[in-house]
């Protein structure tokens, strides 16, 4: 069975209030087509898990003007002038992770991990409310796994089976946003047949991913 | 002002040893490439998802996958890798940077650094740089010495910690200091600027050191 659907069938996927996650990093990597139709779907009260808000027009930046975002977990939103608006105006919430943390919650999310121990943040706002466990005399924070409904990312290549492979600097989020969330949907650029894509060569293995979107 | 920034970065190009793994900051500390002594390569990583960050490409040569940390067109040398976020910032929280380069808004004398945000003014996110700092063998603040006659090196930060006491060393136009128990020690100085001036320019005790030297 294809996992291959229609651009339009992939967004219907996403619905008011859910929480998805979007890779690319500044857009780098982001899935560009369907982060269009989701503009256009008029999808809202979305929660966002991503690198950063990307720009006002490029990648899923978008999104931010169009308001279809009631909160915005990232690392970084200072390229995305609209976004630091909304957070200060109160209409859109914004948490703020340290990346290396960020990426660990979502590979815990995945990876069946309940709980890590990171020693970025201690001593910084990023503690606060936390618990501060020491070991072997060290201090360390003690962080969470984060889950999706919805995984959207972009791949350079895939076979029908799902398997996907990056491109250079695509990769970033997408990798481990794939094993983490409920629905995975890949914007692919090619889909290859089944035994095409050498097993020793493949980035996520297409068990992961339940949709692919081609590129064209 | 181009000079002093060049003089800066000059002088902090001079800790990198041959083969060194170093992440460089937005602004002034990319400029430390430029300044490499002969003889010396070293690997730069860039955390969105590689080591062997290269030049800037030409005009027109830009490939919409490869970007650096700060969103923008960039290269991959050869014996470079590609990697996922997750990858990344095991690299980096885990040790493997010889050297981070990054600017500050506020160092004290505990090595306390302050980098990331202006409550109220400037929210952009703290990125990669908490993770940075804290899992790097060697953090260089490399940054003008004063903002607007405002102090920049301080007994205590007074806005918000990007991580605490991980400064090892801070190199301005006037000088290099280094972070010790004792307290900061200036170890160079520009004769451009005499002792007390410098002194003047920083808020807390600047130890000198008997065999203080002229800044190469």
């Amino acid at each position: 069975m294809s996992k291959q659907i229609s651009i339009d069938e992939a967004v219907k996927k996403i619905k008011d209030g859910m929480t998805i996650m979007v890779g690319g990093f500044l857009g780098c990597g982001s899935p560009h087509r369907i982060i269009d139709r989701l503009v256009e779907s008029g999808v809202k009260d979305l929660t966002l898990i991503c690198n950063d808000t990307g720009f006002v027009d490029y990648g899923i930046g978008k999104m931010v003007v169009t308001r279809q975002l009631k909160k915005v977990y990232a690392s970084h939103i200072g390229l995305n002038p609209e976004t630091g608006n909304q957070m200060n105006a109160g209409e859109c919430e914004v948490v703020l992770i340290p990346q290396g943390t960020l990426i660990e919650q979502i590979r815990c999310g995945g990876a069946g991990i309940g709980g890590f121990l990171t020693p970025t943040g201690v001593g910084t706002m990023v503690a606060d409310g936390k618990e501060t466990i020491v070991v072997d005399g060290k201090e360390y924070l003690l962080e969470y796994p984060i889950r999706a409904d919805v995984a959207i990312i972009e791949a350079a290549k895939a076979d029908e089976a799902g398997n996907l492979q990056y491109h250079d600097s695509t990769r970033n989020f997408s990798e481990q946003m794939a094993t983490a969330a409920d629905i995975v949907i890949a914007e692919v650029r090619e889909i290859v047949k089944i035994g095409e894509m050498d097993p020793d060569f493949i980035h996520t293995p297409g068990i992961f991913v339940d949709y692919l979107v081609s590129d064209n | 002002m181009n000079n002093k920034k060049e003089f800066i970065a000059a002088r902090v190009a001079k800790e990198l040893k041959d083969g060194d793994i170093v992440n460089l900051g937005i602004g002034l500390p990319t400029m430390v490439s430029n300044y490499l002594e002969p003889g010396v390569n070293i690997i730069l990583q860039s955390e969105n998802g590689y080591v062997g960050l290269g030049e800037k490409p030409e005009e027109g040569k830009e490939d919409k996958d490869i970007v650096n940390a700060g969103g923008t067109p960039a290269s991959i040398n050869a014996g470079g890798a590609f990697f996922d976020s997750s990858m990344s910032f095991a690299i980096i929280r885990g040790g493997h940077i010889d050297a981070t380069i990054l600017g500050a808004l506020q160092v004290d004398e505990k090595g306390n650094l302050a980098n990331w945000i202006i409550p109220g003014k400037k929210v952009p996110g703290m990125g990669g740089a908490m993770d940075l700092v804290v899992g790097a063998k060697k953090v260089i603040v490399a940054m003008e010495h004063t903002n607007r006659g405002q102090k920049k090196i301080l007994k205590d930060c007074t806005l918000p910690l990007t991580a605490k006491s991980v400064v090892d060393m801070i190199v301005t136009e006037m000088g290099v200091m280094e972070v010790t128990p004792e307290g900061l020690l200036l170890s160079e100085y520009n004769p451009e600027y005499s002792l007390e001036e410098i002194q003047e320019a920083t808020e807390c005790k600047l130890i000198v050191r008997d065999d203080v030297r002229v800044m190469s």
